[in-house]
């Protein structure tokens, strides 16, 4: 019953009602458009049984599970990136920067190179081994980047990066090394092309669920966290177990999106920084806003990276990074001065 | 009430608290003076749970130690020394989170916990900044909400570590009177660090004087602030000279050739 209510309080809460409907159109064009364009007045046929047999095969085989596999590795990114800032009280902690994407993809890749999933349990092992890469990277980039109880930015960055440069070598090589069909199969990681099937979306889904669901109930453990971990422990917060929790619960969520998205950077630093410009610092608003943000970031990315250079695609990763990069200055230049932090 | 007993703190091989017992009524304002590193701050952390010690600190019975930071958190509120608060936080958000032992399990906030709130935040004259965000404060107005926030736990026994450090003299004086009326009115035990030797004498019931992780003295200001216990702390010649019209002592130091 206190779920519900909190539940219903947060949704019908009027800082809802934009993130939702943005969420909805970027919903509805992302299945509207492509080689095919598919009308509102078509969906809804489809929708409903009676759309024309092209219609209904492209939409359900290939726009919609795209979709759905879009919207949930943008609601993953967001959440996470989100969780990663709060967790290092530093605004660049993004999964993709500070190597944990990286990471969770070189992961991903070994349990590739083991055996090539055609099983379905083979596929649930993707997200397990990404997940497990995932969490010794965060503790590897922690204990390199730690300077007593604080992470100083530039170490964290520099950690990240030389982390992140690393997993990414041991990749290349463990692709160069594999069949050529398996090859293929591991492009997804580079070129972040997606997987879209509905298999690799339920393989996802579990971990992602977990994940993000703690992770959207954990607003007020961050408020207190951003207060240091002496006041946090003073009001009352078990630190140590609540920094545990949110560390396993996040790396979980960027590791379903890496195994099946490949490595998108970038949504996880912009979203939550422009949520937390427009309303403000209080993780327990902020964090369901970012997973909304993210899914809409992402597959607004995933139509322009359909659109710009159709018929031919770019890989959507190209996209978030043409637009993340010079942000990532900006919030570099903006967190000398810690105006809005 | 809050009672210490033999509390010992060490950093490594270097011991920082030496047995250190004292204990602090309701309705009692204990104040700890002492030279930088004497062992306020440490005393006041090792009180509040954040760092490892040995010895005991406890309350009508429970000892402190035995308790989760959640159960802990009903009993010992602490305003922390002037820190740098997350800026862009509203003062309503960061008093709220003194609500944190109480929220339900997914940490909603109920109206209860909001009228608290709202009270705590007027028993400290700052419900005018509810909508503020804590960056745009002056130092002043800082600890007035961290300790409206100390105040929304609800707690008998409060701790305050230099809560007037960088505050300019009415500030530090109106926080003070506050800080007494909090002990006197509303019955509660408070452990107090302080610099100020005579803000020490004006407002606490009783002092406790600390030299290189130990108690020195301890009693009523006139007992402990005398020039001989003083001048060996601080290593520095002082006058005590009564105050002109209240019953008070005033340090002094004693100036140079």
């Amino acid at each position: 019953m206190c779920l519900r209510v909190y539940l219903f309080t947060s949704i019908m809460n009027r800082a809802y009602f934009f993130p939702f409907l943005l969420l909805f159109l970027a919903l509805l064009l992302s299945l509207a458009i492509g080689s095919v364009f598919i009308s509102p007045r078509e969906l809804w046929n489809v929708l409903f049984g009676n759309g024309s047999e092209t219609a209904t095969s492209i939409l359900w085989k290939i726009r919609l599970p795209r979709t759905v596999l879009i919207a949930l590795t943008g609601a993953a990114l967001g959440g996470s990136g989100a969780t990663y800032q709060g967790l290092f009280r530093n605004p660049l902690a993004d999964p993709f920067l500070i190597g944990i994407a990286s990471g969770a993809g070189l992961g991903a890749v070994i349990a590739m190179s083991i055996e090539w999933p055609y099983s379905f349990w083979g596929l649930m092992a993707i997200p397990m081994a990404a997940f497990l890469a995932a969490l010794l990277t965060v503790f590897i980039v922690y204990t390199l980047a730690r300077v007593g109880q604080t992470i100083p930015t530039t170490n964290l960055i520099l950690a990240g990066v030389a982390f992140s440069s690393f997993a990414t070598s041991l990749t290349s090589f463990l692709m160069i090394r594999s069949t050529s069909e398996v090859r293929r199969a591991l492009g997804w990681l580079l070129g972040g092309a997606t997987q879209n099937n509905w298999t690799a979306i339920l393989a996802m889904l579990p971990y992602l669920l977990v994940g993000l669901g703690i992770l959207i109930f954990s607003g007020h453990a961050l408020n207190l966290l951003q207060f240091g971990d002496d006041q946090a422990q003073q009001l009352g917060l078990n630190v140590s177990r609540a920094k545990r929790i949110l560390l396993i619960a996040s790396s979980l969520t960027t590791a379903s999106a890496v195994a099946f998205s490949g490595i998108i950077g970038f949504v996880g630093l912009i979203v939550p920084h422009l949520i937390r410009l427009w309303f403000g610092p209080d993780y327990r608003r902020l964090l369901p806003l970012s997973v909304l943000g993210g899914a809409t970031a992402l597959l607004i990315s995933d139509i322009l990276a359909r659109i710009l250079i159709a018929p031919q695609e770019i890989p959507v990763g190209i996209i978030t990074a043409l637009a993340g990069a010079p942000f990532f200055l900006w919030v570099l230049r903006r967190s000398k001065n810690q105006g809005f932090w | 009430m809050l009672k210490i007993q033999s509390l010992s703190v060490s950093y490594g091989s270097r011991q920082i608290l030496h047995q250190v017992s004292l204990d602090v009524a309701s309705g009692e304002i204990l104040a700890l003076i002492g030279p930088n590193g004497a062992g306020k701050s440490t005393l006041i952390r090792a009180a509040s749970g954040v760092i490892h010690y040995a010895g005991h600190v406890r309350t009508n019975g429970y000892d402190f130690a035995a308790l989760s930071p959640i159960q802990r958190a009903k009993y010992i509120a602490t305003v922390p020394q002037a820190v740098a608060l997350p800026p862009a936080f509203t003062v309503w958000e960061t008093v709220i989170l003194g609500r944190t032992p109480y929220l339900g399990f997914l940490g909603q906030v109920s109206e209860k916990d909001e009228e608290t709130a709202r009270q705590s935040l007027e028993r400290v004259n700052a419900l005018h900044l509810a909508e503020r965000r804590v960056g745009e404060l002056s130092g002043g107005e800082q600890q007035r909400v961290l300790l409206a926030r100390a105040l929304c736990q609800s707690t008998p026994i409060l701790l305050l570590d230099e809560p007037t450090a960088h505050l300019d003299l009415q500030y530090q004086v109106s926080l003070l009177e506050l800080v007494t009326d909090l002990a006197h009115r509303d019955n509660l035990a408070v452990l107090i660090a302080l610099h100020d030797l005579n803000l020490a004498a004006h407002y606490a019931d009783r002092i406790a004087l600390m030299v290189a992780g130990s108690i020195k003295a301890m009693g009523k200001p006139k007992e402990v602030l005398r020039p001989e216990l003083i001048a060996e702390a601080y290593c520095l010649p002082v006058q005590v000279i009564p105050h002109p019209f209240l019953d008070v002592p005033l340090v002094l130091p004693e100036a140079k050739g």
